[in-house]
C-alpha cells in the first residue's frame, strides 16, 4: 500500500475510534478543520510511526508543521524517500 | 530593577491617561482608562475591604476587572481557575478562610456568612483607597484531589517585569487565572501595553484573527498551543515581534518551526511554575538551557539535586495555605520543581516529571490512574503506563502490560489482539480520551525497584 492509502486508512480509523465525524479527505483540507483535534493527530502520528516505521517530525532536520492534508502526505512521502535512499544507494 | 510593589490601580493611575490601551475580549474591548477611573462594586467596596475574597468569574475579562478592584483592598484574593470543580469549593473556601466571593453569571449558593459580590455597571470612582499589601493565591492543577493553594506576594509576582519596556500588544493562549497568563496580565497593566485575552471555547482561528486585528506584538503559550497555531493557515495573519513558550518542555522541532514561521521574531522559551515563579528565559533558539545558568546570580539561584531542578528567588511563592499544607520550600528556601533535568555536555535538558505525571498537550495524566483501570482487567497481572514523546502534544500515553497467563503458543497473535482490544475498551469506557493509552505492548515482566515499586522511566 502506498503512503497516501496508509495515512487515509489511519485517519479514518482514528476518527471512528474517537467518534469524530470527518470531512471529505481532499488535499486542500486544513487538518485541524477535518474533524480531528490535536489529540487525534498525536494518536495518528504514533500509529503511523508503528506502521511505516518512522516519524517524520523527529526524523527530519527540516521540520515544519503540516497545515493541509496534502502537506501531511507530502511530509511522510518525503521522509519515506529519505529513509529509502541509503538502501537504494547500497 | 524591581518594580515597586504598589497595587494595580496605582500603576494605572500613575501611568496617566492612555486612551490607546485596551483589554480585548471576544466582542468587547475595554479601555484601561475606564478600568482605572471606575468601579463595578460601588458600595460593596467598603464591605469587601480587608476580606479574603474568592474570584470566581465566568470570563477572564471579569477576573481581570476583579483583580484591579480588589488588589490593595482585600486582605487576600484567591483566583479560581475556569476548571475548578464545585465539589472542591468547600475545601478551598475553608483552607483560604474565604469570607467573600466575587462572582458573575451563574454561581452556586454560598453559606449565609459569606459576602457575595456580583459586579454591576461601571460607576465613577473618585478615591481608590487601595492600601493593603494584598496576598494573591493561585491554584495548581498538579496533584490529584483538591488543588493546592499557592500564596504569592504582589512584589514577587511582578518581580520579573520591566515596566519601562516599550508598550507592546500582549497576547496569550493561557488563561489569566493561571500563573503563566497572570504574568502576561500584569505585564500589560504595569508596562503600558494592551492585552488580547483568550476565551474558552473560541476557535483557535478566530482567536488568531482577533490577535491579528489588535496588532499583537508579544505572544505567549505552551509548545502545544504553538504547535496548534502552526497547523492553521491563520498563523500567517500575525507577525509577533516576541514569541514565548513556557509551561511544557519546548523541543527543537517547535522552536525551529516557529523560527521559520516568524523569522523576524525573537523566540524564547521560559521556565516558570506556579510554585517557583519566573525562573529564566532561554533565547538562543536551542532546547534545554546552558549549564552556566546554574552559576549565575541574577536574583534567581538554581541547583540540581537528586535529578530535579531547585529554585530560590524572591519570585517564588511564599507558602501553601489550607489544611495539612506541606512546606513549599526546603529549609534553605529552595523550591523543588519536581522537573527532572539531565546534563549533556554544557547544556541541561528537561526529561520529565519526578512524579511521572504525563503532560498530553497541557492535560495532566497520572500514570497510576490509568494503570488502575488496566489492572482491573482479569487478564492483566500488572501494567506500567508511561509517556512517549509526540510531536503534536509533546507526549502521549503508552502502556506495557504483563498478562496474567502467558499467551498460548498456537494462537499468540489473536489472543494478544483480543486482550489489547478489551483493555482499550475498558480504558475508553472509564477514562477521558487523553488518558487512554495510544499503544499497548505486552511484556513478560516489569522492572521493580528494591522498595517494591514499579520502576518508572522519565525519558
Amino acid at each position: 500500500m502506498d503512503i497516501r492509502s496508509v495515512i487515509i486508512a489511519a485517519i479514518e480509523a482514528v476518527a471512528s475510534e474517537q467518534s469524530k465525524p470527518l470531512k471529505p479527505l481532499d488535499d486542500d483540507l486544513v487538518l485541524l478543520e477535518s474533524g480531528l483535534d490535536s489529540l487525534c493527530f498525536a494518536i495518528l502520528v504514533t500509529r503511523l510511526e508503528d506502521e511505516v516505521g518512522f516519524d517524520p517530525f523527529t526524523l527530519s532536520d527540516d521540520v515544519y508543521f503540516p497545515v493541509t492534508l496534502g502537506d501531511f502526505i507530502r511530509f511522510y512521502d518525503d521522509a519515506a524517500r529519505t529513509q529509502a535512499a541509503p538502501t537504494l544507494a547500497a | 530593577m524591581q518594580p515597586e510593589p504598589k497595587p494595580l490601580r496605582r500603576w494605572l493611575l500613575e501611568a496617566g491617561s492612555r486612551p490607546e490601551r485596551y483589554l480585548h475580549a471576544p466582542g468587547l474591548s475595554l479601555r484601561l482608562d475606564e478600568l482605572r477611573d471606575t468601579t463595578r462594586l460601588a458600595a460593596l467596596r467598603g464591605a469587601l475591604a480587608g476580606r479574603s475574597v474568592l474570584i470566581r468569574t465566568e470570563t477572564q475579562l471579569a477576573a481581570a476587572l476583579a483583580l484591579v478592584e480588589l488588589d490593595g483592598l482585600a486582605r487576600r484574593v484567591v483566583l479560581a481557575p475556569p476548571d475548578l470543580k464545585t465539589s472542591d469549593l468547600p475545601a478551598i473556601m475553608a483552607g483560604a478562610e474565604i469570607d467573600a466571593v466575587l462572582a458573575d453569571g451563574d454561581h452556586p449558593c454560598f453559606d449565609g456568612d459569606i459576602l457575595l459580590a456580583v459586579p454591576g455597571p461601571a460607576a465613577p470612582l473618585r478615591v481608590g483607597g487601595e492600601v493593603r499589601d494584598t496576598e494573591w493565591v493561585l491554584l495548581t492543577s498538579g496533584t490529584t484531589g483538591t488543588p493546592k493553594m499557592v500564596v504569592h506576594s504582589r512584589a514577587g509576582l511582578v518581580g520579573a517585569i520591566d515596566p519601562a519596556a516599550s508598550p507592546p500588544v500582549w497576547g496569550t493562549f493561557y488563561d489569566i487565572r493561571r500563573y503563566g497568563g497572570l504574568q502576561i496580565l500584569l505585564r500589560a497593566l504595569l508596562g503600558g501595553g494592551s492585552l488580547v485575552l483568550s476565551q474558552a471555547g473560541e476557535a483557535p482561528a478566530d482567536h488568531l484573527a482577533r490577535l491579528a486585528a489588535a496588532g499583537v506584538t508579544h505572544l505567549s503559550g505552551t509548545p502545544s498551543h504553538w504547535r496548534r497555531v502552526l497547523m492553521l493557515p491563520e498563523a500567517s495573519l500575525i507577525s509577533p515581534r516576541v514569541v514565548r513558550l513556557s509551561g511544557e518542555i519546548a523541543d527543537q522541532a517547535v522552536l525551529d518551526s516557529l523560527k521559520r514561521a516568524y523569522p523576524e521574531a525573537a523566540i524564547g522559551h521560559a521556565y516558570a511554575s506556579t510554585e517557583a515563579g519566573v525562573g529564566f528565559e532561554v533565547t538562543d533558539g536551542l532546547e534545554g538551557f546552558p549549564a552556566c545558568f546554574l552559576d549565575r546570580d541574577r536574583g534567581v539561584e538554581m541547583k540540581v539535586e537528586e535529578g530535579s531542578l531547585r529554585i530560590r528567588s524572591t519570585r517564588t511563592a511564599s507558602r501553601y495555605v489550607g489544611d495539612g499544607a506541606a512546606p513549599l520550600t526546603d529549609t534553605d528556601g529552595f523550591v523543588d520543581t519536581d522537573d527532572l533535568v539531565e546534563r549533556r555536555g554544557d547544556r541541561l535538558y528537561f526529561v520529565g516529571r519526578r512524579s511521572g505525571i504525563i503532560n498530553v498537550g497541557g492535560l495532566k495524566v497520572h500514570p497510576e490512574e490509568v494503570e488502575g483501570v488496566i489492572n482491573r482487567h482479569a487478564g492483566v497481572r500488572m501494567s506500567l503506563v508511561k509517556a512517549r514523546a509526540n510531536p503534536i502534544t509533546g507526549a502521549i500515553v503508552v502502556a506495557d502490560v504483563v498478562p496474567e497467563e502467558p499467551f498460548p503458543a498456537e494462537s499468540a497473535a489473536t489472543s494478544q489482539a483480543a486482550l489489547k482490544a478489551e483493555i482499550l475498551d475498558l480504558c475508553r469506557a472509564t477514562l477521558p480520551p487523553h488518558k487512554v493509552p495510544v499503544l499497548v505492548r505486552f511484556a513478560e515482566s516489569l522492572a521493580v525497584t528494591p522498595a517494591g515499586k514499579l520502576a518508572r522511566h522519565h525519558a
